[in-house]
C-alpha cells in the first residue's frame, strides 16, 4: 500500500532560515561581498564557471556566496541558472596563437621563442603558510618590464614543420553539443573535450593520474601550457560580419606524447589537448592527458583496459551535478522502499527460523 | 566576410571595445554626451548565452568549450540610424548605451561620441592591457649557463 504522506512545512523554512543564518556566519565579522569573492577568490571562481559552464564571474562569485564555499553546490547553481537562458548562437573558434599571455611555458624546449613567461603561478612557492596574510601583511607590487612584442607562437607548430607531430586537421565542421542532445556513444573527440572541460576537476586529475601511474601510460610532455586573455567573436547575421562579444581568460595545455607508430602512422608525436575556462593549469593538464588517452583507437593503439581508455566510462562519470544528484538523492526520504525491503527481510527471516524449529522438533 | 569596407570596419572596432568595456566605464563616460535623443527599440535588450567554442590542438576540428552570458539588443534613433550591441555579461543598461554609441557614431555627432567615450575606453583598454604584458614579461625567465669545470 502506497501512502503519501505531508508535513515537514515548517521544519524546511526554519532549516532554510538557520542555514542563511549559518552562512552570514558571526555578524561582528564583516560580510563577504561578491566583489571580494570575484577578484581575491579568483580560482574557486574560475573553477565554477568552468564546471558550471558559463563564464560569468559575477555570478560564479555570487554562487560560491550563497554555497557558503560549497564548489560543487555553487557549481549546481550555475547550471541550473543557464538552463534559464535563451541560447544566441554560438561564437567562432576562439584563438589561442592570439592570447594576450599572462603565463606561457613550454617543458621540451627550454629556448622556445618568446620564452618561458612564469606569470602569476604558484610553482616554485615553499608551500609554508604566509602568516603576514593573515596579519593585514602589505602585498608587494608586481614587477614590470617592456612588453613582449607579437604573439607567442605555438610550440607543437615547430614539430609539425618537421613532421615530427601528428597534425591537427582544422576543419569547419559543427561539433555534436552535449547540452543539446543526449549522449551517445561512441561520442568522438569534440564531444569528450566539451564533457572533459566541464567535467570534476578531482576525477580528471584522478583519471590523467592514472594514466601516468602505469594504467593506460600515454608518456605525456607538457609541450605548452598558457594563460591569459582571448577575444570572443562571433558572427552577427544582422551585420553581415562578425565582431568581439567579450573576452575570456583560459588555459590551454598541449602535450606532446611518445608514439611507436602504427600500421598506417609513421613514429612521431602525438598531441592531447587541454582547453579550460579560467586560470585552472590542473585541470588542463589533466584535461590533455585524459584526451590523448582516449584518443587510442583512432592512433591504432592497443586497448589496455585501462580507465582512462574508456571513453563511456570516463564521460558519464565526469560530471560532478549529475554524480551528486544520484549520490545525495540517497539521502532524501525513501520510507516506503525501506519498507518493503524491511518486511521482506522479516519475512524471509520468519520462514527461515520456522524451518530451523521444524528440523529441531524433527 | 573579411573584406569589409571602412564603415564596417570601424562599427566592428567600436561594437568589439563596447563589447569588452566595463559596464561601470561605459556608464561613467556616457552621461557627458548631452541630449541623447530617445530611441524606440527593435529589439528590447535580452539576456542570452553564447556558446564559446574551441579547436582540438588549437587549430583543428572545433568543439564547445561552455557558455558565456551575452546581452544583446537593437534600437532606432528618431533620425532612422539603427544600433546594435552584442555585450559581455547581463547588464541590460550597459548593452543599452552601448548599441546608443554604435547608432550616434552614424550620425554627424560621430566626432563628438568618438572623443567622449570610445577614444577614453579605448585608451583604457590598452593601458590596463599592456600593464598586465609588463608583469608578465617581468616574469620572462633569463636562462644563463654556469662555466662547467671540465676544461
Amino acid at each position: 500500500m502506497y501512502v503519501a504522506v505531508k508535513g515537514g512545512e515548517r521544519a524546511i523554512d526554519n532549516a532554510h532560515d538557520w542555514l542563511a543564518e549559518e552562512r552570514r556566519g558571526p555578524t561582528d565579522v564583516p560580510e563577504l561581498s561578491v566583489d571580494q569573492i570575484k577578484s581575491q577568490m579568483t580560482l574557486a571562481v574560475n573553477r565554477v564557471m568552468a564546471e558550471g559552464s558559463l563564464y560569468d564571474p559575477d555570478l560564479a562569485a555570487l554562487a560560491i556566496k550563497q554555497a557558503r564555499g560549497d564548489l560543487i553546490e555553487a557549481i549546481f547553481l550555475i547550471r541550473a541558472y543557464r538552463t534559464t537562458l535563451p541560447r544566441l548562437g554560438h561564437s567562432r573558434p576562439v584563438e589561442t596563437d592570439k592570447m594576450a599571455c599572462d603565463r606561457r611555458i613550454s617543458a621540451t624546449f627550454k629556448d622556445a621563442p618568446g620564452g618561458q613567461v612564469l606569470g602569476p603561478t604558484f610553482d616554485y612557492t615553499h608551500r609554508l603558510l604566509d602568516f603576514k596574510l593573515a596579519a593585514d601583511g602589505e602585498t608587494p607590487e608586481a614587477a614590470t618590464a617592456d612588453p613582449l612584442q607579437g604573439d607567442m607562437p605555438r610550440i607543437t607548430e615547430f614539430l609539425n614543420r618537421d613532421g615530427l607531430i601528428q597534425t591537427e586537421e582544422p576543419s569547419d565542421e559543427t561539433p555534436r553539443d552535449m547540452t543539446r542532445e543526449p549522449m551517445e556513444y561512441p561520442a568522438g573527440r569534440p564531444l569528450r573535450l566539451q564533457a572533459l572541460t566541464r567535467g570534476d576537476e578531482g576525477f580528471v586529475l584522478g583519471m590523467a593520474y592514472s594514466t601516468q601511474r602505469g594504467y593506460g601510460r600515454n608518456h605525456p610532455f607538457v609541450g605548452e601550457l598558457r594563460i591569459g586573455k582571448v577575444a570572443v567573436e562571433m558572427d552577427i547575421p544582422e551585420l553581415g560580419f562578425a565582431v568581439d562579444i567579450g573576452e575570456i581568460t583560459v588555459t590551454e595545455c598541449e602535450t606532446v606524447n611518445q608514439f611507436h607508430g602504427s600500421k598506417t602512422e609513421p613514429p612521431q608525436f602525438t598531441r592531447g589537448y587541454g582547453l579550460v575556462f579560467g586560470q585552472t593549469e590542473r585541470k588542463a593538464i589533466s584535461m590533455a592527458l585524459v584526451d590523448r588517452a582516449l584518443r587510442w583507437e583512432e592512433l591504432g593503439e592497443d586497448n589496455l583496459g585501462a580507465p582512462a581508455q574508456d571513453e563511456e566510462f570516463v564521460l558519464s562519470h565526469a560530471d560532478n551535478i549529475q554524480a551528486t544528484g544520484f549520490l545525495e538523492h540517497i539521502k532524501l526520504p525513501h520510507y516506503v522502499d525501506f519498507q518493503s525491503e524491511l518486511e521482506l527481510v522479516r519475512k524471509i527471516r520468519s520462514e527461515a527460523q520456522a524451518s530451523t524449529l521444524k528440523e529441531a522438533a524433527e | 566576410m573579411s573584406n569589409l569596407d571602412p564603415a564596417q570596419a570601424a562599427r566592428q572596432s567600436r561594437m568589439s571595445l563596447l563589447a569588452k568595456s566595463e559596464p561601470s566605464r561605459l556608464a561613467a563616460l556616457f552621461p557627458a554626451l548631452a541630449d541623447v535623443p530617445a530611441h524606440t527599440w527593435l529589439r528590447t535588450p535580452e539576456v542570452g548565452a553564447v556558446m564559446v567554442r574551441g579547436r582540438m590542438g588549437g587549430t583543428g576540428a572545433p568543439f564547445n568549450l561552455g557558455e558565456m552570458s551575452v546581452t544583446r539588443c537593437a534600437l532606432t534613433l528618431p533620425t532612422g540610424e539603427v544600433g546594435h550591441a552584442y555585450v559581455q555579461g547581463r547588464d541590460k543598461d550597459h548593452a543599452t548605451r552601448a548599441a546608443l554609441v554604435d547608432a550616434l557614431m552614424q550620425t554627424a555627432r560621430a566626432d563628438e561620441v568618438q572623443a567622449t567615450v570610445l577614444a577614453p575606453l579605448t585608451a583604457e583598454a590598452t593601458t590596463a592591457n599592456s600593464a598586465r604584458a609588463a608583469k608578465a614579461a617581468a616574469t620572462k625567465v633569463e636562462f644563463f649557463t654556469m662555466v662547467r669545470g671540465e676544461d
